[in-house]
């Protein structure tokens, strides 16, 4: 493969055992130069143990892993031109943050002059300056983060890999680190690898996301895609509320294909969201909260109106969460933006209501398949 | 309101924790009197008089210096090997699951809850079996083995309070498994080292029972008291035991002092935080 055009991290066909437990099931991906990618997946999703395989603290069971186009699979880390930013910081206790940092370029044997101009640059570059002559059990949590940062980025490697780096800070503090990752990341143009379990992290930071589950990438996108058009009910549900009903396929147009929900109501879907389905054949129709809207009985207007009661509703200013029951059954949760300054007397709890929304608003997902 | 009770109390508490000194410490006291006495004759039971003279001339006694410095070295040599293999035992043991492990861990400590007459007479019979001829060797072997189980005992602890991702750290920045074990293993783990070391110098310096199935011609420190306290002991030996102890017990504060300053900056640094 030619060099330049090498993606800086391959995974090809990567499984990991560890004893009968398949913590990984074969992932294949592929992370563009100076991307910042997001691997985001619930506890126990097999996030970490990738990682680790990229960083070289684990071997594969199977498969091969490449560095711009070089298999690194049985290379040990220290030879791997990648760095992690651990969990739990990892920091040297015994070593003043600058001798922290320093580390990497001390093993590199770069010229003391040159290590010192840039572990000054790294620590600036995360805002501890004056922390250099401290111990790392003297620095707050939120600043050992930084050092771990620091300690990794100083190197210049091809790649940083970053397993949910701001999981022990505070909600605040998280936010603020998420930003400050953000440009240090567009700063330093290196890739990020971000292991996370935080769905509003992932997309908010990142500019492609692999979405884990049982081990493997149920869906790789960017979080747009992800969002408006996830594939899976996992994906769906993982990247927020949303809704997802029954329906039957009974004809297809050029653009749009029509179903039937279990009640009866007649749903239009664009057709692209609805790959390969036949007439007759049984699907899952999503729509999120915010792109539904309510109106009184009889005076919608639209493609897909589904008829309903109202059981709860919850005025929250910037907002109102309705929940409405439809005939058939199912519950729709409704996100209206309080654009209009109403209040809930029009379409309040115990109303009969239509909800209605845009066949392009709609997604469709595969049966689930349950092989846990 | 401290009522008549509590008082009675107290003052009982106190008489208690004196008791409790005196019994600990009345023997050394004795032994330390009698390194000052002016005895005449063989014998060492009677204060006759205070002199400098057993404190000037320490090694005044026939073979009394050789078995002392046979004791030291041992004792030296002993828990030099026995460190640098218990930290190899104590890494691999806890770092990593490979086959036999189990095994290695119980063979090292069982030495440990073997009583010592037991493990003296299997060591003669297998020095006897095997023909060795026994001496210095035979001495310091055993002494390795028997401290081995403290050390590792010692270390691991120390192993299993540390952060196992701060070794991938350094490894992740480009240090090999040496360099790792080096920079960042070693310095972390040093005070149970110290602790390890210490205690494995002690245990050698004053075992006599394994010793003395071992030793053959050889003298040590604890064989030749045991021998001497036949005929009488010479002040000598006093001033001795006392001299040992003063080295340990200058080791041990020294060791504290170290560690305490070691706490002291972690918790001005946690003052520091708070703020
Ligand atoms: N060293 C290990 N030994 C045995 N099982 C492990 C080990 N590391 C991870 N696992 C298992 O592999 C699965 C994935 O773990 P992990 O990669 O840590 O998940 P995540 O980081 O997404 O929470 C889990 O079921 C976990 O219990
Ligand atoms: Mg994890």
């Amino acid at each position: 493969m030619d060099q330049h055009s090498a993606p800086d991290i391959a995974l090809d066909g990567i499984t990991k055992r560890f004893g009968d437990t398949v913590a990984v099931d074969d992932v294949s991906l592929e992370i563009p130069k100076s991307s910042f990618f997001a691997m985001l997946g619930p506890s126990g999703c097999g996030k970490t143990t990738t990682l680790r395989m990229i960083g070289g603290f684990e071997d594969p069971t199977e498969g091969r892993i490449e560095l711009a186009g070089q298999d690194v699979t049985r290379v040990p880390p220290y030879r791997r031109d990648v760095n992690t930013v651990f969990q739990s910081y990892a920091l040297f206790p015994h070593l003043t943050i600058e001798r922290n940092v320093a580390f990497g370029l001390q093993q590199k044997k770069v010229p003391k002059a040159e290590a010192r101009k840039r572990v000054a640059e790294a620590l600036e570059l995360v805002h501890l300056e004056g922390m250099a002559h401290r111990k790392p059990n003297q620095l707050s949590g939120g600043q050992q983060q930084r050092v771990a940062l620091a300690r990794a980025i100083v190197n210049r490697p091809r790649a940083l890999l970053l397993d949910e780096p701001l999981g022990a800070l505070d909600l605040k503090l998280r936010r603020q680190l998420q930003l400050e990752l953000t440009r240090i990341q567009r700063d330093v143009g290196i890739t990020f690898v971000h292991v996370t379990h935080d769905q509003e992290e992932a997309m908010s930071m990142a500019d492609t996301i692999a979405v884990m589950n049982k081990g493997r990438i149920e869906q790789l996108g960017s979080p747009t895609e992800l969002y408006e058009r996830p594939r899976t009910a996992f994906v769906a549900n993982f990247l927020g509320v949303c809704n997802l009903m029954e329906a039957t396929v009974v004809a297809r147009h050029s653009d749009v294909v029509e179903l039937d929900t279990a009640d009866g109501a007649r749903l239009h879907v664009a057709a692209d969201r609805v790959n390969g389905s036949a007439e007759g054949g049984r699907l899952r129709v999503g729509v999120r909260p915010e792109k539904l809207r309510l109106a009184p009985v009889g005076q919608a207007s639209g493609t897909n109106v589904l008829r309903g009661h109202v059981t709860d509703a919850s005025f929250l200013g910037v907002m109102t969460h309705y929940v409405v029951q439809t005939a058939a059954g199912a519950s729709l949760t409704i996100v209206a933006q309080n654009d209009g300054g109403e209040g809930l007397e029009l379409i309040g709890p115990g109303r009969e209501v239509d909800v209605t929304f845009s066949p392009k608003h709609c997604f469709v997902v595969e049966e689930e398949h349950d092989d846990a | 309101m401290r009522t008549t009770w509590d008082r009675v109390r107290d003052a009982a508490l106190g008489v208690w924790a004196v008791a409790a000194l005196v019994y600990l410490f009345v023997p050394i006291f004795i032994v330390a009197l009698f390194s000052f006495n002016d005895n005449k004759g063989r014998f060492n039971f009677t204060f006759q008089g205070f002199t400098l003279r057993h404190w000037e001339h320490p090694f005044a006694v026939e073979g009394l210096q050789t078995a002392f410095v046979n004791s030291l070295v041992i004792a030296a040599l002993a828990t030099l090997i026995a460190v640098i293999l218990g930290i190899g035992v104590a890494l691999a043991t806890i770092r990593y699951r490979f086959r036999g492990r189990t095994a290695i861990e119980s063979l090292v400590l069982l030495p440990l809850a073997t009583p010592e007459v037991v493990l003296g007479a299997a060591l003669l019979s297998l020095f006897l079996v095997g023909g060795v001829v026994r001496g210095f060797v035979t001495i310091l072997l055993a002494h390795i083995m028997f401290t081995l189980g403290y050390v590792v005992l010692t270390i691991r602890a120390r192993l299993e309070g540390m952060d196992l991702h701060i070794e991938e750290a350094a490894m992740d920045l480009g240090a090999n498994e040496w360099q790792t074990l080096r920079k960042v293993t070693l310095p972390l783990i040093a005070p149970g080292v110290a602790a390890a070391g210490l205690l494995a110098f002690a245990i050698s310096l004053d075992d006599f029972v394994i010793t003395n199935f071992v030793s053959g011609q050889t003298q040590t420190f604890p064989l030749f008291i045991y021998g001497a306290a036949r005929q009488g002991l010479p002040p000598q030996v006093n001033v001795l035991a006392i001299a040992l102890l003063l080295i340990i017990v200058a080791l041990m504060f020294l060791n504290l002092a170290v560690q305490r300053r070691a706490g002291q900056r972690d918790a001005a640094a946690s003052a520091v935080l708070v703020r």
